[in-house]
């Protein structure tokens, strides 16, 4: 059994990334994903790897671009601004099928908005992260220990299916310590045979492209590359579920708004309070499957993010109006109490009650 | 003794071969339409031809093969 | 017979797969495309090499050559070369980029992958335009130059001037490497094949960055034909592009672009502690 250590979210997912079997990370500095890329400019020369620190965010996911091209497991990280300007490079990416994996550590925003921590780049991370038809799975961890799962599972999961993959954590997760079991280092690695590695003259040549000037080839390629989104929707979802059973009061929420979310629920049920939470830890592929089964027994849901409310959106279209959806939020930076959620909890679970008898 | 010939799937017809040619041995072929629509290069004299390959060296469009 | 004694001198490169281009008739782009896959050839490197394509005249390089290509995002193709250079250290990893593409929307990639010293080729066409789109100003469009977005003729005044990019990099220590040729005439093709091939040399030498800048036409958008193209490439251009060599570190005595930046850093004792352990405390 590997023994506990404590570490900071941003070095959890650093160490985890490279005992994946990643060595190549391209970023560029900004608050508050700093750790993260301090940690591999020191652990990376160590083990053969490659850090560069690139001459803009545009650059780096450029070369994450040309490394995953070149067949390597590679990895970026950033935070809310920074990610806006990758998402030329992880269109890129998805149109030629590259896997890679981008960290967001996300902060408050719109512009330069603040460093406090902030889950204002949902909808950024799970519908718009650049031009074109596309998805990108995301991953929401809530603790250190999930900073290195995830770190671990992502490189897997975008080999298996030839996409980039996100890890959407924020500033509270990065720069906390937590003790946390690392992940063993990885054994194999993936056949590439569509790489551009040199062909050797034994093989025609690979191309790594994205452009289809016949709209019927882009068409099919793009219908076909949704047809592997649809298995990674059957088979990818993933969330925890906590306290629902029984749950009149449903809580949605992920990451670190999750952890509050959580308190809030454990001390609305000391008050008698029927509350559950379900954290989806897939943000794209949305755990559907997990609030779909629990919109049976609940009579509604609160849903709890630091932004002004945007997973919501992803919670109502699954409970398709069978219950209210309620949202409460805080967001520039500010982290919600569990106090304010108990609040939102009590109030709700109130006039449930009242409307109900 | 040299030939030069021009492949007319490849020619389009630009003349920088007719241009690059010191015996002035190359003209595009006017009576001739190529499937792309061009003039293909042809040369006029192939006893003259020294096989220098300036006109392939200058073709943009690797239509020329050169044997001497 | 004669005839049987002919051996084919000149033909199609191997590493230029024989597919008809989307370049206009009489464009330099498809000389220099062949000269670069010669220099693979002749190199041996063609199983090696991986290229990488722009946004421009030449995106669909990647259907030409016979190597291993990747497409880039407009004026990536430094960053994207840079990573397969790192991911493949014996590779030979080169951008193949127009003006656009290099020294506007990519002037960033490339300026630090020179000045990083990454080990790759970059073959930079300058033909003073956008073809791709239409004949729109370049960053190295010529004062006075009439495009679709200065039909009044490029006004320094309002769109300030154009960039030499070998000039530029020149300063760059990363860089071991840099010549400007063109391609109007046979021997200048000669010239140019040359210099991409010592650039090519340098690259599989480890000897850090290099870059040949080719000014071409573009009879298309320039409105001209072929050979009025180059006439006027070589009134206009010409001068304010001369030809030439603007960066070689290995003439200049040193086995490489870091040996040749300690020496100029010579005084510096952070950036040179060798030099400066040599000459004592201080």
């Amino acid at each position: 059994m590997a023994e506990k250590v404590l570490m900071k979210g941003n070095e959890a997912l650093a160490e985890a990334a490279m005992r994946a079997g990643c060595r190549f990370f391209f970023g560029y500095p900004i608050t508050p994903q700093t750790e993260l890329a301090a940690y591999m400019s020191k652990r990376m020369p160590k083990v053969g790897g490659t850090f560069l620190q690139a001459e803009s965010e545009i650059a780096a996911i450029n070369m994450v671009y040309g490394a995953a091209a070149a067949g390597a497991r590679v990895m970026t990280s950033s935070s809310s601004p920074g990610i806006s300007l990758k998402g030329e490079g992880i269109s890129y990416m998805a149109g030629a099928d590259l896997p890679g994996v981008i960290i967001n550590v996300q902060r408050g925003g719109p512009g330069l908005g603040g460093i406090q921590p902030s889950q204002a780049d949902y909808w950024q991370a799970t519908r718009a992260l650049g031009h074109g038809d596309f998805r990108v799975v995301v991953y929401a961890p809530s603790t250190v220990q999930e900073m290195a799962d995830y770190a671990f599972t992502a490189f897997d999961v975008a080999d298996k299916y030839r996409t980039p993959v996100m890890i959407l954590a924020d500033g509270m997760l990065g720069q906390m310590m937590e003790p946390v079991v690392m992940p063993e280092p990885h054994g194999g690695s993936v056949e590439k045979p569509w790489a551009t590695t040199g062909h050797k003259h034994q093989r025609a040549h690979n191309v790594v492209n994205s452009l289809y000037l016949t709209a019927d080839e882009l068409e099919r390629l793009n219908v076909e590359r949704y047809e592997r989104y649809a298995a990674i929707e059957r088979d990818e979802q993933r969330a925890e579920t906590f306290l629902t059973e029984d749950a009149d009061i449903v809580v949605v929420a992920f990451g670190a708004s999750a952890r509050v979310a959580r308190s809030a629920v454990v001390e609305a049920r000391a008050k008698g309070v029927k509350a559950g939470l379900v954290r989806p830890i897939t943000l794209w592929p949305f755990p559907t499957d997990a609030i779909e089964a629990v919109v049976p027994t609940a009579k509604a849901f609160l849903d709890v993010e630091m932004n002004m409310g945007q997973m919501v959106d992803d919670v109502r279209l699954v409970v398709a109006g069978r219950r209210p959806v309620e949202f409460f939020g805080r967001t520039g930076g500010v982290i919600p109490t569990p106090v304010e959620v108990l609040a939102r909890i009590e109030d709700l679970n109130a006039r449930m009650t009242k409307g109900g008898e | 003794m040299a030939r030069i010939s021009v492949d007319d799937r490849f020619c389009k017809g630009c003349g920088l071969c007719v241009d690059a040619c010191p015996e002035h041995i190359m003209e595009l072929d006017n009576d001739k339409i190529t499937a792309k629509g061009y003039h293909p290069a042809y040369c006029t004299d192939l006893g003259t031809c020294t096989g220098c390959a300036s006109c392939a060296t200058m073709c943009p469009d690797v239509a020329i093969t050169v044997e001497r | 017979m004669a005839e049987k004694e002919l051996k084919t001198v000149f033909e199609r490169p191997h590493a230029l797969l024989p597919v008809v281009t989307n370049y206009c008739p009489g464009c330099t782009h498809g000389i220099i495309n062949r000269l670069v896959a010669e220099c693979l050839d002749e190199l041996d490197v063609e199983g090696d090499a991986v290229g990488v394509a722009p946004v421009g005249c030449s995106v669909m390089a990647y259907d030409f050559f016979g190597c291993d290509m990747i497409e880039a995002a407009h004026g990536r193709a430094p960053a994207v070369a840079t990573a397969v250079k790192r991911v493949h250290p014996d590779g030979v990893v080169f951008a193949y980029q127009g003006d656009g593409d290099l020294a506007s929307i990519g002037m960033a990639e490339t300026i630090h992958a020179a000045t990083r010293g990454e080990n790759i080729t970059v073959i930079f066409i300058n033909n003073a335009i956008y073809g791709m789109t239409g004949g729109q100003m370049a960053p190295t469009s010529l004062p006075n130059q009439v495009t679709q977005t200065s039909p009044y003729g490029r006004d320094t005044d309002a769109a300030g001037f154009p960039i030499r990019v070998c000039e530029l990099l020149s300063s760059l220590d990363g860089v071991a490497y840099l010549e400007r040729v063109t391609a109007d005439c046979p021997k200048n093709v000669r010239k140019a094949k040359k210099a991409i091939k010592k650039a090519f040399q340098t690259q599989i030498d480890g000897a850090g960055y290099s870059l040949v800048e080719v000014v071409a036409t573009c009879p298309t958008n320039w409105g001209m034909t072929p050979q009025d193209s180059f006439t006027w490439m070589r009134e206009n251009m010409l001068p304010y592009y001369p030809l030439g060599v603007y960066k070689d570190v290995r003439a200049e005595g040193f086995a490489n672009a870091s040996e040749a930046a300690a020496a100029r850093a010579a005084d510096c004792p952070i950036a040179n502690p060798a030099a400066q352990a040599e000459g004592g405390a201080r």
